[in-house]
Protein backbone atom coordinates (compact mmCIF):
# COMPACT_ATOMS: atom_id res chain seq x y z
CA UNK A 1 0.00 0.00 0.00
CA UNK A 2 2.97 2.33 0.84
CA UNK A 3 4.05 3.17 -3.00
CA UNK A 4 0.76 3.71 -4.39
CA UNK A 5 -0.18 6.08 -1.10
CA UNK A 6 3.05 7.89 -1.80
CA UNK A 7 2.53 8.36 -5.11
CA UNK A 8 -0.23 10.54 -4.21
CA UNK A 9 0.36 13.96 -3.77
CA UNK A 10 -0.89 15.19 -0.69
CA UNK A 11 -4.19 16.72 -1.27
CA UNK A 12 -4.70 19.88 -0.32
CA UNK A 13 -8.09 20.21 0.90
CA UNK A 14 -10.39 23.44 1.46
CA UNK A 15 -11.34 25.68 4.14
CA UNK A 16 -14.56 23.58 6.34
CA UNK A 17 -16.48 26.84 5.66
CA UNK A 18 -16.72 26.14 2.30
CA UNK A 19 -19.64 24.84 1.20
CA UNK A 20 -20.42 26.48 -2.36
CA UNK A 21 -18.26 25.45 -5.81
CA UNK A 22 -18.36 27.73 -9.22
CA UNK A 23 -16.32 27.36 -12.37
CA UNK A 24 -15.44 28.98 -14.88
CA UNK A 25 -13.97 28.13 -18.04
CA UNK A 26 -10.12 29.41 -19.46
CA UNK A 27 -10.57 28.89 -23.31
CA UNK A 28 -8.30 29.61 -26.11
CA UNK A 29 -5.99 28.23 -28.91
CA UNK A 30 -2.73 26.17 -27.91
CA UNK A 31 0.10 27.89 -26.24
CA UNK A 32 -2.17 31.29 -25.51
CA UNK A 33 -1.71 31.01 -21.80
CA UNK A 34 -4.49 29.51 -20.49
CA UNK A 35 -2.50 27.46 -18.19
CA UNK A 36 -0.21 30.45 -17.37
CA UNK A 37 -3.38 32.47 -15.97
CA UNK A 38 -4.92 29.60 -13.90
CA UNK A 39 -1.34 29.02 -12.57
CA UNK A 40 -1.17 32.61 -11.61
CA UNK A 41 -4.54 32.72 -10.02
CA UNK A 42 -4.52 29.35 -8.01
CA UNK A 43 -4.14 28.75 -4.26
CA UNK A 44 -3.14 25.52 -5.30
CA UNK A 45 -0.34 24.09 -7.59
CA UNK A 46 -1.85 22.88 -10.75
CA UNK A 47 -4.07 19.69 -11.41
CA UNK A 48 -4.63 17.94 -14.21
CA UNK A 49 -6.56 15.44 -15.42
CA UNK A 50 -6.89 12.78 -18.04
CA UNK A 51 -9.89 12.53 -20.51
CA UNK A 52 -10.31 9.82 -23.16
CA UNK A 53 -12.16 10.38 -26.08
CA UNK A 54 -12.97 8.63 -29.42
CA UNK A 55 -11.68 9.93 -32.87
CA UNK A 56 -15.33 10.05 -33.96
CA UNK A 57 -15.00 13.28 -31.57
CA UNK A 58 -11.96 14.40 -33.10
CA UNK A 59 -13.06 14.29 -36.46
CA UNK A 60 -12.84 11.30 -38.54
CA UNK A 61 -15.88 9.61 -40.46
CA UNK A 62 -17.35 7.69 -37.59
CA UNK A 63 -19.31 5.47 -40.24
CA UNK A 64 -15.57 4.71 -41.58
CA UNK A 65 -14.97 1.85 -38.64
CA UNK A 66 -11.63 3.36 -37.93
CA UNK A 67 -12.21 4.17 -34.03
CA UNK A 68 -9.20 4.96 -31.53
CA UNK A 69 -9.56 6.21 -28.43
CA UNK A 70 -7.10 9.90 -27.88
CA UNK A 71 -6.80 11.82 -24.64
CA UNK A 72 -6.81 15.42 -23.63
CA UNK A 73 -5.16 16.67 -20.61
CA UNK A 74 -7.45 18.94 -18.66
CA UNK A 75 -5.59 21.42 -16.39
CA UNK A 76 -7.48 23.16 -13.56
CA UNK A 77 -6.69 24.78 -10.44
CA UNK A 78 -8.72 26.90 -7.32
CA UNK A 79 -9.20 29.63 -5.49
CA UNK A 80 -11.43 30.09 -2.36
CA UNK A 81 -13.12 33.74 -2.70
CA UNK A 82 -14.85 34.62 0.50
CA UNK A 83 -15.30 32.34 3.00
CA UNK A 84 -17.76 30.07 1.80
CA UNK A 85 -17.25 29.49 -2.12
CA UNK A 86 -14.36 27.49 -4.59
CA UNK A 87 -13.64 29.15 -7.49
CA UNK A 88 -12.32 26.49 -10.14
CA UNK A 89 -10.74 27.25 -13.29
CA UNK A 90 -10.57 24.66 -15.97
CA UNK A 91 -8.09 25.43 -18.88
CA UNK A 92 -8.85 23.63 -22.14
CA UNK A 93 -8.57 23.86 -25.65
CA UNK A 94 -11.62 24.97 -27.28
CA UNK A 95 -11.40 24.44 -30.93
CA UNK A 96 -14.09 21.83 -32.51
CA UNK A 97 -12.59 18.75 -32.41
CA UNK A 98 -12.13 18.95 -28.63
CA UNK A 99 -15.97 19.94 -28.00
CA UNK A 100 -17.31 16.73 -27.08
CA UNK A 101 -14.72 16.67 -24.23
CA UNK A 102 -15.49 20.47 -23.00
CA UNK A 103 -19.11 20.78 -23.61
CA UNK A 104 -19.98 19.03 -20.14
CA UNK A 105 -17.40 21.62 -18.26
CA UNK A 106 -19.28 24.49 -20.08
CA UNK A 107 -22.78 23.48 -17.67
CA UNK A 108 -22.95 25.25 -14.72
CA UNK A 109 -20.19 27.48 -15.91
CA UNK A 110 -20.35 31.27 -14.27
CA UNK A 111 -18.46 31.95 -17.67
CA UNK A 112 -15.30 31.73 -19.95
CA UNK A 113 -12.33 33.33 -20.23
CA UNK A 114 -11.61 33.30 -24.04
CA UNK A 115 -8.23 33.85 -24.51
CA UNK A 116 -6.18 35.42 -28.03
CA UNK A 117 -3.30 36.13 -28.95
CA UNK A 118 -2.80 39.07 -31.21
CA UNK A 119 -0.22 37.84 -33.25
CA UNK A 120 -2.54 35.47 -34.75
CA UNK A 121 -6.28 36.71 -34.16
CA UNK A 122 -7.65 33.95 -36.59
CA UNK A 123 -7.03 31.13 -34.29
CA UNK A 124 -9.26 32.35 -32.11
CA UNK A 125 -12.33 32.54 -34.84
CA UNK A 126 -12.86 28.63 -34.28
CA UNK A 127 -12.89 29.20 -29.91
CA UNK A 128 -15.37 32.07 -30.40
CA UNK A 129 -17.58 30.02 -32.75
CA UNK A 130 -17.49 27.04 -30.80
CA UNK A 131 -18.73 28.83 -27.75
CA UNK A 132 -21.30 30.98 -29.41
CA UNK A 133 -22.71 27.63 -31.28
CA UNK A 134 -22.33 25.33 -28.18
CA UNK A 135 -23.50 27.67 -24.91
CA UNK A 136 -25.20 31.26 -23.60
CA UNK A 137 -21.88 31.24 -22.04
CA UNK A 138 -21.17 34.96 -20.88
CA UNK A 139 -17.12 35.84 -21.88
CA UNK A 140 -14.49 37.88 -21.33
CA UNK A 141 -11.75 37.99 -24.25
CA UNK A 142 -8.60 37.80 -22.64
CA UNK A 143 -5.66 39.47 -25.06
CA UNK A 144 -2.44 38.27 -23.61
CA UNK A 145 0.29 40.42 -24.71
CA UNK A 146 3.49 38.07 -25.66
CA UNK A 147 6.91 40.46 -25.89
CA UNK A 148 6.31 40.49 -29.54
CA UNK A 149 3.05 41.09 -29.69
CA UNK A 150 1.79 43.80 -32.14
CA UNK A 151 -0.59 46.54 -29.90
CA UNK A 152 -3.75 46.30 -30.95
CA UNK A 153 -6.31 48.95 -29.62
CA UNK A 154 -9.25 46.75 -27.62
CA UNK A 155 -11.73 48.48 -30.45
CA UNK A 156 -9.32 47.44 -33.33
CA UNK A 157 -9.48 43.68 -31.30
CA UNK A 158 -13.37 44.01 -31.05
CA UNK A 159 -13.82 44.61 -34.96
CA UNK A 160 -11.51 41.82 -35.92
CA UNK A 161 -13.09 39.25 -33.82
CA UNK A 162 -16.70 40.80 -34.37
CA UNK A 163 -17.68 40.85 -30.67
CA UNK A 164 -20.74 42.60 -29.46
CA UNK A 165 -20.43 45.99 -28.06
CA UNK A 166 -20.61 44.73 -24.20
CA UNK A 167 -18.01 41.59 -24.17
CA UNK A 168 -15.54 42.68 -22.12
CA UNK A 169 -12.11 42.80 -23.56
CA UNK A 170 -8.95 43.24 -20.98
CA UNK A 171 -5.39 42.82 -22.12
CA UNK A 172 -2.37 42.41 -20.20
CA UNK A 173 0.18 39.90 -18.98
CA UNK A 174 -1.77 36.86 -17.00
CA UNK A 175 1.66 35.97 -15.50
CA UNK A 176 0.97 38.40 -13.29
CA UNK A 177 -2.39 37.50 -10.42
CA UNK A 178 -3.49 41.00 -10.53
CA UNK A 179 -3.89 40.70 -13.98
CA UNK A 180 -5.26 37.34 -14.05
CA UNK A 181 -7.50 38.25 -11.05
CA UNK A 182 -8.85 41.36 -12.75
CA UNK A 183 -9.72 39.01 -16.09
CA UNK A 184 -11.76 36.95 -13.70
CA UNK A 185 -13.27 40.24 -12.07
CA UNK A 186 -14.29 41.66 -15.51
CA UNK A 187 -16.07 38.13 -16.70
CA UNK A 188 -18.13 38.00 -13.32
CA UNK A 189 -18.96 41.41 -13.17
CA UNK A 190 -20.32 41.05 -16.52
CA UNK A 191 -22.22 37.79 -15.92
CA UNK A 192 -23.94 39.65 -13.22
CA UNK A 193 -24.91 42.40 -15.58
CA UNK A 194 -26.21 39.60 -17.95
CA UNK A 195 -27.75 37.94 -15.61
CA UNK A 196 -29.72 41.34 -13.78
CA UNK A 197 -30.85 42.05 -17.32
CA UNK A 198 -32.23 39.40 -18.22
CA UNK A 199 -34.12 38.81 -15.00
CA UNK A 200 -35.72 42.52 -15.72
CA UNK A 201 -36.65 41.51 -19.16
CA UNK A 202 -38.92 38.51 -17.72
CA UNK B 1 -23.36 9.90 -34.25
CA UNK B 2 -23.76 8.33 -30.59
CA UNK B 3 -21.31 5.21 -31.94
CA UNK B 4 -19.64 3.04 -29.96
CA UNK B 5 -17.12 5.20 -29.13
CA UNK B 6 -19.70 7.41 -27.00
CA UNK B 7 -20.58 4.01 -24.85
CA UNK B 8 -16.50 3.29 -24.15
CA UNK B 9 -16.38 4.93 -20.92
CA UNK B 10 -19.58 4.21 -19.17
CA UNK B 11 -19.35 0.84 -19.85
CA UNK B 12 -15.61 0.34 -18.71
CA UNK B 13 -16.62 2.56 -15.28
CA UNK B 14 -19.59 -0.41 -15.28
CA UNK B 15 -17.56 -3.13 -15.20
CA UNK B 16 -14.57 -1.62 -13.20
CA UNK B 17 -17.30 -0.49 -10.09
CA UNK B 18 -19.29 -3.84 -9.93
CA UNK B 19 -21.82 -3.66 -12.00
CA UNK B 20 -24.53 -1.48 -9.75
CA UNK B 21 -26.75 1.29 -10.76
CA UNK B 22 -25.76 4.93 -10.31
CA UNK B 23 -28.66 6.91 -9.33
CA UNK B 24 -26.53 9.61 -7.91
CA UNK B 25 -24.82 10.35 -11.16
CA UNK B 26 -26.27 13.00 -12.71
CA UNK B 27 -25.82 15.61 -9.78
CA UNK B 28 -21.95 15.27 -10.08
CA UNK B 29 -20.32 17.66 -11.64
CA UNK B 30 -16.02 17.93 -12.07
CA UNK B 31 -16.73 21.11 -9.27
CA UNK B 32 -19.44 19.37 -7.16
CA UNK B 33 -17.60 19.50 -3.52
CA UNK B 34 -17.18 15.97 -1.35
CA UNK B 35 -16.09 15.05 1.92
CA UNK B 36 -15.38 11.61 3.94
CA UNK B 37 -18.53 11.18 5.95
CA UNK B 38 -16.29 10.39 9.20
CA UNK B 39 -18.89 8.19 11.72
CA UNK B 40 -16.20 5.64 11.70
CA UNK B 41 -18.01 2.82 9.63
CA UNK B 42 -15.42 1.09 7.00
CA UNK B 43 -15.68 0.23 3.78
CA UNK B 44 -16.74 -3.26 3.26
CA UNK B 45 -13.98 -5.90 2.80
CA UNK B 46 -14.79 -6.35 -0.87
CA UNK B 47 -14.45 -2.63 -1.79
CA UNK B 48 -11.55 -1.73 -4.40
CA UNK B 49 -8.00 0.59 -4.14
CA UNK B 50 -9.90 3.20 -5.63
CA UNK B 51 -12.38 3.48 -3.10
CA UNK B 52 -10.30 3.34 -0.27
CA UNK B 53 -7.99 5.51 -1.74
CA UNK B 54 -10.78 8.06 -2.51
CA UNK B 55 -12.00 7.86 1.03
CA UNK B 56 -8.52 9.10 2.42
CA UNK B 57 -7.87 11.42 0.12
CA UNK B 58 -11.23 13.39 0.79
CA UNK B 59 -10.82 13.20 4.13
CA UNK B 60 -11.51 17.07 3.82
CA UNK B 61 -14.01 18.86 1.40
CA UNK B 62 -12.29 18.68 -2.31
CA UNK B 63 -13.85 18.89 -5.59
CA UNK B 64 -14.30 15.59 -8.14
CA UNK B 65 -12.56 17.13 -10.47
CA UNK B 66 -9.67 17.21 -7.89
CA UNK B 67 -10.13 13.44 -6.52
CA UNK B 68 -9.78 12.19 -10.21
CA UNK B 69 -6.46 14.15 -10.28
CA UNK B 70 -4.78 12.76 -7.27
CA UNK B 71 -6.08 9.38 -8.05
CA UNK B 72 -4.73 9.81 -11.35
CA UNK B 73 -8.55 9.00 -12.59
CA UNK B 74 -10.77 10.06 -15.51
CA UNK B 75 -13.34 12.44 -14.00
CA UNK B 76 -15.64 10.15 -16.12
CA UNK B 77 -14.69 7.24 -14.29
CA UNK B 78 -14.24 8.79 -10.58
CA UNK B 79 -18.13 10.39 -10.95
CA UNK B 80 -19.43 6.67 -11.27
CA UNK B 81 -16.81 5.23 -7.81
CA UNK B 82 -18.05 8.55 -5.98
CA UNK B 83 -21.85 7.94 -6.51
CA UNK B 84 -21.72 5.15 -5.55
CA UNK B 85 -19.43 6.04 -2.20
CA UNK B 86 -22.05 8.47 -2.02
CA UNK B 87 -25.16 6.00 -2.20
CA UNK B 88 -23.69 3.69 0.32
CA UNK B 89 -23.36 6.48 2.48
CA UNK B 90 -19.47 6.85 2.62
CA UNK B 91 -19.02 9.96 1.07
CA UNK B 92 -21.36 13.42 1.25
CA UNK B 93 -21.92 16.15 -1.22
CA UNK B 94 -20.62 18.85 0.25
CA UNK B 95 -21.92 21.75 -2.05
CA UNK B 96 -25.02 22.76 -2.63
CA UNK B 97 -25.76 22.62 -6.38
CA UNK B 98 -26.00 26.19 -7.97
CA UNK B 99 -27.22 25.15 -11.16
CA UNK B 100 -30.54 24.05 -10.53
CA UNK B 101 -32.13 26.71 -13.01
CA UNK B 102 -33.60 24.31 -15.82
CA UNK B 103 -32.92 24.85 -19.49
CA UNK B 104 -30.22 27.73 -18.81
CA UNK B 105 -26.66 27.88 -17.85
CA UNK B 106 -27.03 30.99 -14.97
CA UNK B 107 -26.33 31.32 -11.88
CA UNK B 108 -28.06 33.32 -8.55
CA UNK B 109 -27.30 37.10 -8.66
CA UNK B 110 -26.75 36.62 -5.01
CA UNK B 111 -23.89 34.07 -5.73
CA UNK B 112 -22.05 35.85 -8.64
CA UNK B 113 -22.09 39.06 -6.11
CA UNK B 114 -20.52 36.82 -3.55
CA UNK B 115 -17.74 35.62 -6.02
CA UNK B 116 -17.60 39.02 -7.16
CA UNK B 117 -16.84 40.36 -3.44
CA UNK B 118 -14.56 37.62 -2.74
CA UNK B 119 -12.76 38.29 -6.21
CA UNK B 120 -11.93 42.36 -5.55
CA UNK B 121 -11.14 40.92 -2.27
CA UNK B 122 -7.90 38.69 -3.06
N1 LIG C 1 5.52 37.17 -22.24
C1 LIG C 1 4.49 36.45 -21.87
N2 LIG C 1 4.57 35.12 -22.00
C2 LIG C 1 3.52 34.38 -21.62
C3 LIG C 1 2.32 34.97 -21.14
N3 LIG C 1 1.43 34.01 -20.89
C4 LIG C 1 2.03 32.85 -21.20
N4 LIG C 1 3.29 33.06 -21.63
C5 LIG C 1 4.21 32.00 -22.07
O1 LIG C 1 3.64 31.35 -23.20
C6 LIG C 1 3.87 29.96 -23.17
C7 LIG C 1 2.57 29.17 -23.30
O2 LIG C 1 1.74 29.44 -22.16
P1 LIG C 1 0.77 28.33 -21.56
O3 LIG C 1 0.15 28.95 -20.35
O4 LIG C 1 1.45 27.03 -21.39
O5 LIG C 1 -0.30 28.21 -22.72
P2 LIG C 1 -1.53 27.20 -22.83
O6 LIG C 1 -2.63 27.96 -23.47
O7 LIG C 1 -1.81 26.56 -21.53
O8 LIG C 1 -0.95 26.13 -23.84
P3 LIG C 1 -1.55 24.69 -24.21
O9 LIG C 1 -2.09 24.10 -22.95
O10 LIG C 1 -0.37 23.95 -24.76
O11 LIG C 1 -2.60 24.92 -25.26
C8 LIG C 1 4.61 29.69 -21.87
O12 LIG C 1 5.97 29.57 -22.17
C9 LIG C 1 4.35 30.91 -21.03
O13 LIG C 1 5.41 31.19 -20.14
C10 LIG C 1 2.28 36.40 -21.04
O14 LIG C 1 1.30 37.01 -20.64
N5 LIG C 1 3.38 37.08 -21.43
MG1 LIG D 1 -1.94 24.51 -21.02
Amino acid sequence: MGSAASETRAAQHLAPTVDRSVKVLVVGAFGVGKTTLIRAVSEIPMLSTEESITTASVGVDPHRGQKATTTVAMDFGRVTVGSATALYLFGTPGQRRFWDLWSGLADGAVGALVMVDTRDLAQSFEVLDQIEEHTRLPITVVVNEFPDSPRHGIEEVRAALDLPDDTPIVAGDVRRRSQAVEALTTLVAHALRRRRGESVAT
Amino acid sequence: MHSDGYRDHPVRSYVLTGGRAHPTRNTLRPETLLRAVDDGRELPGTAGRHERTLLQTCRGTLALAELAAYLHLPVSLVAVIVSDLVDGGYLAVRSTPVHDLPGTDLLGTDLLEEVLDGLRGL
